[in-house]
């Protein structure tokens, strides 16, 4: 059976470049990068060109990335460790209603721990205010952590703005993004935009490998290291580096250094069509969240109502077309999705939310095809 | 690393002419358990079986602990016929369980009666001993922290201390082969280990109605039917498609009807598969009184449609009781794991708790040709052999 992956904001299938790299790791460099001998030096310049590639990809330098386990340690690296080095000065933390759970679980645990937390909310649109983020900051706030994109509608959240706006009114809390689904959609320049203080990215949403992922921690902020036990990554995260999966990140990457632009104009056209064809297809269809600039090219949120967004993920997948129900973390936990019900979705739009998102791996045919099962499936579906 | 392990079977011991007859499947079981252990050997001697073994004792234990027919096992040692021998080997048993102060007792059989010294000589020699080589113990032969026993066999003699209790029960296959309808939920599988304790041999009937339910929801049936089979070796499931049908219910039948008419036809393909794989009875996980489904008229009602008993062991037991059962097998975790499962979905917001037959009957017979599709289901069900599910459980 054919497949068409649509779900490319849960992972992304790995191009055979990365696969190369990573085989190499595994196979020839093998090296520790820790050794002293020819092994090991050789293991460790696959380390550095992959930190260097990011560091130019994100125009900062090298000696600010740290590589993690993915997107979840860095975002738990930063929340943790910047509360942690800030307490002193107040325990106010700003977040939005709609981040990643690997944002809100760790802010959470803090707000066990003593720490205040304001939740900014979306808009219907799912973008949040920066009127309401001015009002919200306090004296004592010391942390702010905002998602570049949200990883269910798309929406590009205001952070270059954010931040000047937390750097003018609150000189010293640290400002996190969380860019696991913008990194490699968009462009970061982070010499420019000097009031981000953290920033999470991960391999795998970008064609590469899982298990990969780095924080950019701004050089002076002085955090504390997340893991002790080794001289590994400036003695800021120990343990022997996954070689493979760095390799890996790398040639993911590689694929899109200067390549940004053409790469959301040919994916948004991808999204556009689908979005054209299934309005143009089927009644009665709800768009959550943006559909123009505001929003990541790849990802559409879409409602049917009628029917369930579970069941419909089932009924596509036996024509080997695989699509997501509300986020991937948490669609298996059985309730409805925390960012649809942020934004105010009526009952029915929530159950039957789907998300659907591109990668410059499909084609315009895949995408027709698409359309014509989603919608034979709403019909059969809406019938029963 | 090699030892022996002492089988004790209670009830099978008791069966008359059939005796020979269970213990045979016994002993089969529990070469079949172990299968893939290192140098297994079973045999039978006097009311017991042992099992000797090269693996390691852990292992064995947990395996045998799991197989129906056994009360209740201990990991022996085995010495010669010889005093000193006996001294020493309980000697070894005792000295790394007990510290000074601790009371213990040393109680012997002695089968062999051409051994020279009798059980009272035996337990005071070897109590002696223990005294003068570890220091601080009492004897207390009351209530002794430990007792420490030894059998004077044929061959050699064993000598032990711990007793494993197993879940007793009747030798899988031993009274016959019985079709359990399986979902993902917390009760069927509970059902279904019953059933295996009396002797049954089982094969698994699921519904599957992809795509209304996921891939996942029948992994996690597997998962069941994997926990299960560390009970009772390998079981056949047959994964039944029945969407077709739920939708022909769903267009064509009252609603009040879905949950009693989608019932009727899950055991007409279950009779039907269970007929053609040698069953003789179908086991459910109904309980009464716990959904519309499971009133005494609804279950009469369902029940109609097909000849062979229908067994229910969780009829009389209350939810928690379950529970604690499922938790007790290791199969909880797994139900509680939140895939949709086919009875889920499709479910009216009020079904009838006591439907009428001739109500029943006459909405029933507005789903065209519903032989057909019950045939069609049973044609195409799908046929998994699932095997033990490995590791500690």
């Amino acid at each position: 059976m054919r497949e068409i992956y649509l779900d490319n904001s849960a992972t992304t299938k790995v191009i055979p470049e990365a696969v190369e790299a990573m085989l190499e790791a595994c196979q020839i460099k093998y090296g520790n990068p820790s050794s002293l001998h020819g092994k090991g030096i050789e293991a460790e310049k696959i380390i550095r060109e992959t930190r260097e590639r990011i560091a130019g990809f994100l125009n900062c330098s090298s000696k600010e990335i740290f590589f993690t386990s993915g997107g979840t340690e860095a975002n738990n690296w930063a929340v943790f460790k910047a509360a942690e080095k800030l307490k002193r000065f107040g325990k106010h933390i700003i977040t939005t209603s709609i981040e990643h759970s690997s944002v809100l679980e760790p802010i959470k645990e803090l707000e066990g721990r003593g720490f205040e937390v304001t939740y900014l909310s979306p808009s219907k649109e799912g973008i949040i205010s920066l009127e309401e983020l001015k009002r919200e900051l306090r004296p004592d706030t010391i942390l702010v952590s905002i998602m570049h994109a949200n990883n269910e509608t798309g929406a590009l959240q205001p952070v270059f703005e954010a931040a000047e706006i937390i750097k003018n009114i609150s000189h010293r809390a640290f400002f996190h993004v969380d860019a696991v689904q913008s990194f490699g959609k968009v462009n970061i320049d982070l010499k420019k935009e000097r009031g981000i203080d953290f920033l999470s990215i991960s391999a795998h949403k970008i064609h590469g490998p899982k298990g990969i992922g780095a924080l950019f921690i701004r050089e002076g902020l002085n955090i504390s290291p997340f893991l002790l036990g080794g001289e590994q990554e400036g003695k800021m995260r120990a343990g022997t580096e996954n070689l493979p999966g760095i390799a890996g990140f790398g040639a993911a990457l590689k694929g899109l250094e200067n390549n940004v632009e053409a790469h959301w104009e040919k994916i948004k056209e991808l999204k556009e069509r689908f979005v054209r064809g299934i309005k143009d297809g089927i009644r009665d269809v709800i768009i959550n969240g943006p559909l123009d600039n505001r929003a990541l090219p790849h990802i559409v949120n879409v409602s049917f109502p009628g029917v369930k967004g579970e069941v419909l993920v089932h009924f596509l997948e036996q024509w080997g077309i695989y699509i997501s129900t509300g986020s991937a973390c948490h669609s298996r936990g059985g309730s409805v999705s925390h960012v649809l019900k942020a934004m105010g979705l009526k009952r029915e739009a929530l159950e039957g939310a789907v998300r659907v998102s591109f990668s410059a791996l499909n084609s315009q045919e895949e995408v027709d095809f698409a359309v014509e099962k989603f919608r034979e499936a709403v019909e059969e579906l809406r019938s029963l | 690393m090699s030892g022996v392990i002492l089988v004790r079977y209670g009830e099978i011991g008791l069966k008359g002419k059939n005796r020979i007859y269970f213990e045979r499947m016994l002993i089969n079981n529990i070469r079949r358990s172990l299968g893939d252990l290192q140098g297994i050997e079973v045999t039978r001697e006097h009311g017991r079986l042992y099992v000797k073994h090269e693996d390691q004792p852990g292992k064995v234990i947990e395996r045998l602990r799991r197989v129906f027919g056994i009360v209740s096992l201990s990991p022996a040692r085995v010495v010669l016929l010889d005093m000193e021998a006996v001294k020493k080997g309980a000697l070894d048993e005792v000295k790394d369980n007990l510290r000074s102060g601790d009371t213990f007792k040393v109680e012997t059989k002695r089968a062999n009666k051409k051994f020279p010294y009798q059980s009272p000589e035996i337990n005071s020699m070897v109590g002696e001993y223990i005294l003068k080589n570890i220091e601080g113990l009492k004897v207390d032969v009351k209530n002794p922290l430990y007792t420490v026993k030894i059998e004077i066999r044929e061959n050699s003699a064993y000598i032990y201390s711990t007793s494993y209790l197993a879940p007793g029960g009747l030798p899988v296959g031993a009274t016959g082969k019985g079709g359990l309808m399986i979902s993902g939920g917390i009760d069927s599988p509970v059902a279904g280990w019953l059933a295996m304790k009396r002797g049954v041999e089982i094969i698994g009937i699921h519904f599957h109605s992809f795509p209304f339910t996921s891939e996942r929801s029948k992994e996690k049936v597997v998962e069941l039917c994997r926990v299960l089979a560390t009970y009772g070796g390998p079981i056949k499931l047959f994964v039944v498609p029945f969407t077709r049908l739920q939708s022909e219910i769903k267009k064509n039948c009252p609603e009040k009807f879905y949950v009693t008419i989608m019932r009727r036809m899950m055991f007409r393909i279950a009779q039907k598969i269970a007929l053609r794989e040698g069953c003789t009875v179908l086991f459910t996980g109904e309980n009464l009184g716990q959904v519309a489904s499971q009133t005494l008229e609804s279950m009469a009602v369902i029940e109609r449609v097909v000849d062979m008993p229908v067994l229910r062991p969780l009829i009389t037991m209350d939810k928690l009781e379950i529970i604690e059962k499922a938790k007790e097998i290791g199969t909880y975790d797994i139900s509680i794991e939140p895939y949709e499962d086919c009875c889920t979905l499709f479910v009216p917001k009020h079904p009838a708790t006591k439907p009428r037959l001739d109500e029943v009957e006459k909405a029933e017979e507005n789903v065209s040709d519903y032989e057909v599709l019950v045939e069609e289901a049973v044609e195409k069900a799908e046929s998994i052999l699932v095997a033990p599910k490995e590791g500690v459980l």
